[in-house]
């Protein structure tokens, strides 16, 4: 496309009806421990 | 359907919130995605930027063929479901939200002392609003037994070593190791496999080789305390007494960093924030100077009446911080010298599904936190308050209640949430932040939120500038 470009992303909605395995890592047990982010986690669906 | 357009170091992104979709456009596909946004019509799209055109705000040789491109372009976007895409998502929550959960993580207060009077602690120099204690291996043992029995089939069980000071009961932390290991092997050729993933977060004080050689062995992850620079750290993390630490523990946290650097292991440093250094990129690069390349910091969570809490005011300031950083991180991952900023780590391509992105942190119900004497708390941050005790490694969990009450805890649950766009990316943001400042735990805690979306917004310009 001329006018846009895309970045290579994960479209959550193919993630409904496969999610929720729960195998992924809690979101306080990483580095923070005071605010809650989930958007740097990898998915551990196997 | 929503999208989040905002202009960042040169480039206009277009996020499709429900989607997560990113796209980096021209001016002329940038203000067509906001009208088109607005008006929901091709027609009136065309129409605005047209007149736009016409009035001279774009340099373009053709403007109506260039803005049937754009239009057609979007809608191939569209189609693909990756721009005004619906979000489908509320149902499928809503009965995510009800399953039965399984506790797949322990925050163990190992010590509930601390050698560091650290002003900020909202553990109160350790104590908890408590007494001084030291779990005791029993009551560790009762604790790892109950998360194997609540954890069902989940595999991966995460235990860290918190405090107060882990280290001031470091033989129990490596007793517990031991029978981690030891219920993982009894586990083995059961329905339902076991492996601990152990962390510890400490403040360097009493490391030493010793420490460092059985944590990289058996550490998945450590977290190391500092803010960064020396008198920003001293000012915040005093011993008892009143003298700095940095100058002790600077030269521990660097040696057991590079280990785990060459080892190829997981570490963080982690400082946190204050309205005393507001300025906290300087922070954040004076550690990447000292030579660690895993890096948080983050704001102190504090009532307001602290001299040292963030305010609403400072929240401008803090963001053009962000930007300052974002910037200086593309300079020095260009010149071959880039590090890790956890806040701005974002997994666009195999980042967690949506079930994890709009349930919860899963606190009070997959994680919990234990006292040294075998309370459980929804988190290490309701440790203390009574009215949030769930039970005990000998009773188990006896208010489910409590429990129900924050399997609830959800973006769908939290009207603020509804319009963010940062709303797939903290799932809510913290249930402690939002009942210190809100008295709910369903609510959400405003300065926590808008910084939190300008580090999203910071960490897909990263992605859209390094990938370029």
């Amino acid at each position: 496309m001329k006018h846009v470009k895309s970045l290579n992303t994960k479209n959550l909605q193919n993630t409904l009806k496969k999610g929720g395995c729960g195998e992924c890592q809690t979101s306080c047990q990483s580095a923070c421990k005071t605010s809650c982010t989930v958007g740097n986690q990898s998915c551990e669906h196997k | 359907m929503q999208i989040h357009r905002y202009r960042s170091n040169g480039y206009n992104i277009i996020l499709d919130v429900p989607s997560s979709s990113v796209h980096v456009a021209d001016d002329l596909f940038y203000d067509a995605a906001g009208i088109m946004a607005e008006t929901e019509s091709a027609e009136d799209t065309e129409k605005q930027l047209l007149a736009s055109a016409e009035s001279g705000k774009y340099d373009l040789e053709d403007a109506q063929t260039e803005i049937k491109e754009v239009l057609e372009e979007m809608e191939e976007l569209r189609n693909q479901g990756a721009l005004f895409s619906p979000e489908p998502y509320a149902p499928a929550i809503e009965e995510f939200v009800k399953r039965p959960t399984v506790v797949k993580a322990l925050c163990l207060h190992i010590a509930h002392d601390c050698n560091l009077a650290c002003r900020y602690c909202f553990a109160e120099e350790g104590e908890y609003h408590g007494r001084r204690a030291l779990m005791s291996y029993e009551t560790g043992k009762k604790a790892l037994d109950f998360l194997v029995n609540n954890s069902g089939l989940r595999k991966n069980l995460e235990v860290d070593f918190f405090g107060g000071e882990p280290l001031m009961n470091w033989e129990v932390v490596k007793q517990l190791v031991a029978y981690g290991h030891e219920l993982e092997k009894r586990s083995e050729n059961t329905f339902a496999p076991k492996h601990f993933r152990f962390t510890l977060t400490t403040n360097g004080v009493l490391l030493n080789d010793e420490i460092m050689e059985f944590c990289n062995r058996e550490m998945h992850n450590v977290v190391l305390s500092i803010d960064g620079r020396r008198e920003v750290h001293d000012r915040m993390r005093p011993f008892r007494k009143g003298q700095g630490s940095y100058d002790l523990i600077l030269p521990k946290l660097l040696k057991f960093a590079k280990q785990r650097q060459e080892l190829g292991l997981s570490y963080y440093v982690r400082g946190t924030y204050t309205h005393w250094n507001l300025d906290f990129a300087a922070d954040v690069l004076h550690l990447a100077d000292l030579g660690f390349d895993q890096i948080s910091v983050e704001p102190v969570v504090a009532p307001p009446e602290e001299d040292y809490a963030i305010r609403p005011e400072d929240v401008p300031f803090l963001c053009e911080q962000y930007d300052i950083l974002a910037r200086e991180m593309i300079k020095r991952k260009k010149e071959g010298k880039g590090f890790n900023f956890f806040h701005f780590m974002i997994d666009l391509t195999g980042g967690p599904c949506v079930y994890k992105r709009l349930s919860g942190c899963g606190s009070g119900t997959e994680y919990l936190a234990v006292t040294p004497w075998g309370d459980f708390y929804p988190c290490h941050q309701f440790v203390g308050n009574e009215k949030f005790l769930l039970g005990n490694t000998d009773t188990g969990i006896e208010r489910g209640d409590i429990v129900e009450e924050f399997k609830k805890v959800n973006v769908y649950a939290k009207k603020e949430c509804s319009s963010c766009f940062a709303r797939f990316y903290c799932s809510g943001g913290c249930a402690a932040n939002s009942y210190n400042f809100t008295g709910g735990i369903n609510d959400v805690y405003e300065i926590g939120c808008q910084l939190q979306r300008k580090r999203v917004e910071c960490s897909i310009m990263l992605k859209a500038a390094l990938g370029s």
